[in-house]
């Protein structure tokens, strides 16, 4: 039940939310507990058993980094998971990992058992998959990671659940073996919220979508108008702009239970919503008069507390370092607009841009390592990199509108919006380093993308 | 300046033609009935539109009034005095020359600059509303100052 009477979304919208993401179908934060290797686990009808090695002991892996894999790519065998189903899995390991640039799959057929390992180091692999599918309306996924050259597993697990959610299991392996071969978690089985636009260019429909990190499973959550949707970092959560009513009003709305709700009344008009590291608070711009001020909002109690007095100039676009202390910001204090980096409780702020044209969108990495921004200049966008210290600045792609960076949950590859003069908005991804981008498949237009923490 | 007042025209010519319940149809119901002035109904807002201007234009990133903008401002004001009825909403919009947020906080900082010239001439601002749409409803579209000029503005409205 939700106990607000202005819902935002309609009852049927959440109660088929609530049937996608509840106990009875896939549960996407009841997965594997305790980590990708941990022991069997059964939580939300989907089991991971580790399977036992056949060869030697699990083989320690993550000799390679990730910049490394950048220049040479690892070679690893993914072999068909069987017809049907089980090809449709392989298909989609096989994406997530060729995308990466990291990865150069190799087919292979289908070999239970401890492969025999001398056709795989003939075809340069250093690592391979086996296993396979079975099973109709509950299916078992069996998968089992090589050393090519040790000649050892590495690591296996079979994945129990029902057969719709097999993308899933798809997503998790592929995160398996980025994680087992890189040293560190992958983004695959994650989501990336985002408005999905249609009709005119004069007045679009703007709605809040949900899909996974490669398109699939994408769900249209709200038939009114919202804008700039933050995936909460911690939980199965997003929050927006609603125009729903005649003030804009934030929301929060919890995927897995359907509950929504306003957060806050402000003395103005809110902007768009930004969690805190933690998931419990959001840093809202709030305009007034001439500018907009940065008002922290605790999202279970309500308290709110001012970060910025700005006097007139516009702060939008907070995003807090990932251990909560500092807080980059857009604003046009200065003139036009800029970044700047304050302490997470307020106080003087520093510029960290100071290149030719405006900046704006600052997000910064969950690595901490970079921040992310959009550069306008010559009326062309540019989206781009800097070092928290605002040097080593970085364009990675350009374009008429190139906006609203999101990381993944590993900071090595941004989400972001792409749009021509005559409109045409659509979700790409782009590695860090300015290589493989990509359009992500929707089925409308697509802009604000909003990418959430992995599916744990 | 000429290609601001076309598109303001078109636009007025495109709500004139949406809000027929707002205009004076009356005198084409009927055939052989004797043709009346088919001007648009006073105090709507095709009146508004047609007679005051509803929008006023902005330079890049700014929201400073033009000499041009306090002049239509300020016949909105004496429309406003003269149909202390009409309630408005005035909306601000931007190019596509910013980022969404960015564009949300000068949109509002726009239609907030509008509405308090409004109150200043004597408008009570308790008739007015005010909105951002950032740069999510462009009046024209395509690339270039031409363009991007029209799409800089404070739009009032009846409500």
């Amino acid at each position: 039940m939700v106990s607000i009477s202005n819902r935002y979304l309609p009852d049927h919208e959440a109660e088929a939310l609530a049937e996608a993401f509840g106990p009875n179908g896939m549960r996407r934060r009841s997965l594997l507990g305790g980590g990708l290797a941990a022991g069997a686990g059964l939580v939300g009808g989907l089991t991971a058993t580790p399977l036992s090695a056949w060869a030697a002991a699990d083989a320690p892996a993550a000799e390679i980094t990730v910049d490394q894999a950048r220049t040479a790519p690892i070679p690893i065998v993914i072999p068909s998971f069987g017809p049907g189903v089980g090809e449709q899995i392989t298909q989609v390991v096989t994406n997530d990992l060729s995308n990466t640039g990291l990865f150069k799959v190799l087919p292979g057929s289908a070999m239970s058992g401890t492969p025999d390992f001398a056709p795989y180091k003939a075809m340069g692999a250093h690592a391979a998959v086996t296993g396979g599918f079975s099973g109709s309306g509950s299916i078992r996924v069996e998968f089992r990671l090589w050393d090519v050259l040790a000649g050892q597993q590495i690591q296996g697990t079979a994945y129990t659940t029902n057969a719709a959610n097999w993308r899933r299991i798809a997503h998790i392996m592929g995160d398996v073996i980025y994680q087992r071969m890189l040293g560190e978690k992958g983004y695959f089985d994650t989501r990336i919220g985002f408005i999905s636009r249609s009709g005119s260019v004069h007045q679009p429909r703007m709605r809040l979508a949900v899909m996974d990190q490669d398109g699939a499973n994408c769900r249209i959550l709200s038939s009114t108008q919202t804008k700039l949707p933050a995936f909460s970092p911690v939980r199965d959560q997003i929050a927006f702009l609603s125009y729903a009513s005649a003030v804009p009003r934030i929301y929060v709305f919890d995927l897995a239970s359907g509950h929504q709700r306003i957060i806050g009344d402000f003395n103005g008009v809110p902007l768009g919503p930004h969690y805190s590291p933690d998931g419990n608070s959001l840093i809202v711009p709030v305009a007034k008069g001439s500018g907009s001020d940065l008002y922290s909002v605790n999202i279970a109690s309500g308290a709110k507390r001012q970060i910025t007095s700005s006097g007139g100039a516009i702060n939008v676009s907070p995003s807090f370092s990932p251990d909560g202390s500092q807080i980059v910001f857009n604003s046009d204090k200065g003139g036009s607009p800029a970044l700047y980096i304050m302490s997470a409780s307020g106080g003087a702020a520093r510029r960290l841009s100071f290149g030719s044209g405006n900046y704006g969108d600052s997000v910064w990495s969950p690595r901490g390592d970079l921040i992310g921004f959009t550069r306008i200049s010559g009326g062309q966008f540019s989206l781009g990199v800097m070092n928290p210290d605002g040097t080593g600045e970085r364009i990675m792609t350009q374009g008429y509108t190139v906006e609203s960076p999101s990381f993944c949950p590993n900071g090595r590859v941004l989400a972001f919006s792409r749009s021509g003069a005559s409109g045409g908005a659509a979700i790409h991804t782009i590695d860090i380093t300015g290589f493989h981008e990509r359009a992500i498949p929707t089925p409308e237009g697509g802009s604000g993308p909003t990418w959430s923490p992995l599916n744990v | 300046m000429r290609l601001k007042l076309l598109g303001a025209l078109g636009v007025a010519a495109l709500l004139a033609g949406c809000s027929n319940d707002h205009t004076n149809t009356g005198a084409n119901t009927g055939s052989g009935a004797a043709v009346q002035p088919s001007g648009p109904v006073p105090g709507s807002e095709a009146d508004l539109v047609a007679n005051v201007g509803d929008r006023v234009f902005f330079e890049l990133n700014q929201s400073g009034l033009s000499g041009d903008a306090k002049a239509t401002l300020d016949k909105q004001a004496d429309w406003l005095a003269k149909y202390p009825q009409v309630s408005v909403q005035i909306a601000g919009n931007c190019d596509d020359r910013g980022t969404e947020e960015y564009n949300l906080a000068l949109g509002q900082r726009r239609a907030n600059a509008a509405r308090d010239y409004l109150v200043a001439k004597g408008s009570a601002s308790s008739r007015m509303t005010t909105i951002s749409y950032g740069k999510d409803r462009p009046t024209a579209t395509g690339e270039g100052e031409d363009v991007w000029a029209q799409n800089r503005n404070a739009i009032t409205s009846v409500q």
